[in-house]
């Protein structure tokens, strides 16, 4: 698994619940304390053991820690940056979920080895998308899930997000966005300004 | 054929804007009049509206036209005077159509005028590439600091090495590392210090590969001569040591140690020449001292060997009691000492028999 997706997982269980906490997932992953380089590739099964040393840690299920690191990729103020990238994919919420099956190709534009599962967006009309995500490890889906309601939240956006299940490398969320100018969001300025 | 209407611009080319045939604008696409006040270009000629820098020399519609392959490049007269590149094409009734961008001139643009994702046409791939400009920064940034990260480590590596690169024998930092630990743990041990003889001559006459080569060949010489348990240390060009763990007997350290110079006058082979060495020796064993110290181990080692060195090279020298007094206050003291008894004709106390 890429680095970042290493680092993003520490850097959610660091800020998130603390160093203290962080220094005992690593303990357990047996990664060391400074944790991930973020442009290096390590072995799928480090990942594998940090989400696990974390899951123990936190006392949590996977599939609702998965979705907190969702959350916080797109709303903590050191990971601003990602947020900042996604909301280059479209002006409007579902725009940008529109914009969702180039991600993995728009992630590739910046850091070439990195492999973001395949995405597939289904219009079912009347605002209702189903999101199919095929990725040889499962949970990925779970984590889409935090992010997207998150940044319909961003965009100013109401929106439904359900886990809808999944089996053999494919993972579903059932999407409806019930209003797209629900409220004003959070601003996103090309220029890249700080928020007033 | 529907009949050209300007408004079919502001979709399709939302920087664009049409002239009539004097070269005064009737019509403005949206992104474009953000740029300036409402209504400031509507009415105005072009040409008093921008500077056009290629083609340089244009005051009429006509002018434009005919340079309408020329990439043009122009700006606008009024500040902010944020430079722009142009394309014309006949438009309707005898004016131009001209499609502007920013350029590399982008950045600053949405700064200056605030401009939004909507403000460019979804074909524009003005977004990909402010994208990709804000992802590679980022990813160039994280590459930097890795860079960063890993020259530290190497830095520090290097300061924490034990290994000599050249020979792959532990280096002087190793071995004062292990008599360290031996002398907090009580491990009793002969100490060997070996000069090489004649190899400066080797680096002389051969040059420095085949120097490094012969270091190399010594090195894999004394690593076989010796057990697991003990140490071999380059401690210097050289310079090397051996540490024989758990042995104390002084008569067959020496044995040993003329095994060892045997072995090195063997010629060594080097790009069809032959490289002759030999070594001297100095040796003393952790017992001959109550208690010992890894600075009295060093010291005496030094000063055997350089009396080995000043007796004709190519021998081993075993520390006795009396030998020097001196010798465990330093090195010089005791070399100093020994080559005053040689020059004034005396017999060296510490030659061994």
């Amino acid at each position: 698994m890429h680095g970042l997706v290493n680092k993003s997982i520490q850097c959610f269980v660091r800020d998130t619940y603390g160093p203290e906490v962080w220094g005992k997932v690593a303990v357990c992953a047996n990664v060391e304390h400074e944790g991930f380089e973020p442009m290096l590739t390590y072995e799928d099964q480090v990942t594998h053991d940090l989400l696990h040393a974390a899951q123990t840690a936190l006392h949590k299920p996977m599939d609702v820690l998965l979705e907190d690191l969702g959350t916080y990729l797109v709303s903590h103020e050191n990971v601003e940056r990602l947020r900042r990238l996604l909301r280059f994919g479209g002006a409007s919420f579902t725009d940008f979920l529109h914009s969702l099956e180039d991600l993995p190709e728009r992630a590739k534009l910046a850091v070439p080895e990195l492999d973001l599962p395949a995405m597939e967006l289904r219009s079912l009309g009347d605002g209702q998308f189903k999101l199919v995500c095929s990725a040889e490890q499962s949970g990925f889906a779970h984590v889409m899930v935090g992010l997207l309601r998150t940044l319909a939240d961003d965009y100013g956006a109401l929106a439904l997000l359900e886990y809808a299940g999944g089996a053999d490398g494919r993972e579903e969320v059932d999407i409806h966005v019930l209003d797209s100018g629900f409220s004003s969001g959070r601003t996103f300025s090309l220029a890249g300004e700080v928020e007033a | 054929m529907t009949e050209f209407n300007p408004m079919m611009l502001d979709r399709l080319m939302p920087m664009s804007l049409v002239t009539d045939a004097t070269g005064n604008v009737i019509h403005v696409a949206p992104t474009l009049a953000k740029t300036r006040a409402e209504g400031f270009f509507e009415g105005r000629s072009i040409f008093d509206l921008f500077q056009f820098r290629r083609p340089n020399a244009v005051a009429t519609v006509d002018d434009l036209l005919e340079n309408a392959d020329v990439p043009m490049r122009l700006a606008f007269s009024s500040p902010p005077q944020t430079d722009l590149r142009g394309t014309v094409s006949e438009g309707p009734g005898g004016g131009v159509v001209m499609n502007l961008s920013f350029g590399l001139s982008i950045l600053d643009a949405i700064r200056t005028y605030g401009l939004h994702l909507t403000d460019f046409a979804a074909t524009d791939p003005t977004m990909e590439m402010l994208y990709l400009i804000e992802a590679k920064s980022a990813a160039m940034e994280e590459t930097h600091a890795l860079n960063r990260r890993l020259q530290g480590a190497r830095i520090a590596a290097e300061e924490q090495a034990f290994t000599d690169t050249l020979t792959g024998l532990k280096n002087r930092r190793a071995l004062d590392h292990i008599l360290t630990r031996y002398h907090a743990t009580e491990v009793e041990f002969t100490l060997l210090g070996i000069d090489l003889d004649y190899f400066k001559s080797v680096n002389d006459t051969f040059g420095h590969a085949a120097g490094d080569h012969v270091l190399q060949v010594v090195a894999r010489k004394l690593v076989s001569a010796t057990g697991p348990d003990d140490t071999v240390a380059r401690v210097g060009g050289d310079e090397l040591m051996i540490l024989l763990k758990g042995k104390t007997d002084t008569a067959q350290a020496k044995a040993f140690a003329i095994g060892v110079i045997k072995d090195l006058e063997e010629p060594i082979p080097f790009e069809g020449n032959t490289c002759l060495i030999s070594a001297s020796i100095g040796i003393a064993a952790t017992n001959q001292f109550t208690p010992w110290s890894a600075d009295c181990l060093l010291a005496t080692v030094d000063s055997t060997l350089y009396i080995s060195k000043n007796d004709g090279r190519g021998r081993a020298t075993v520390y006795e009691h009396g030998m020097c007094r001196k010798m465990c206050s330093g090195r010089k003291d005791c070399v100093s000492l020994n080559l005053h008894k040689k020059r004034s004709g005396g017999r060296l106390e510490a030659r061994s028999v």
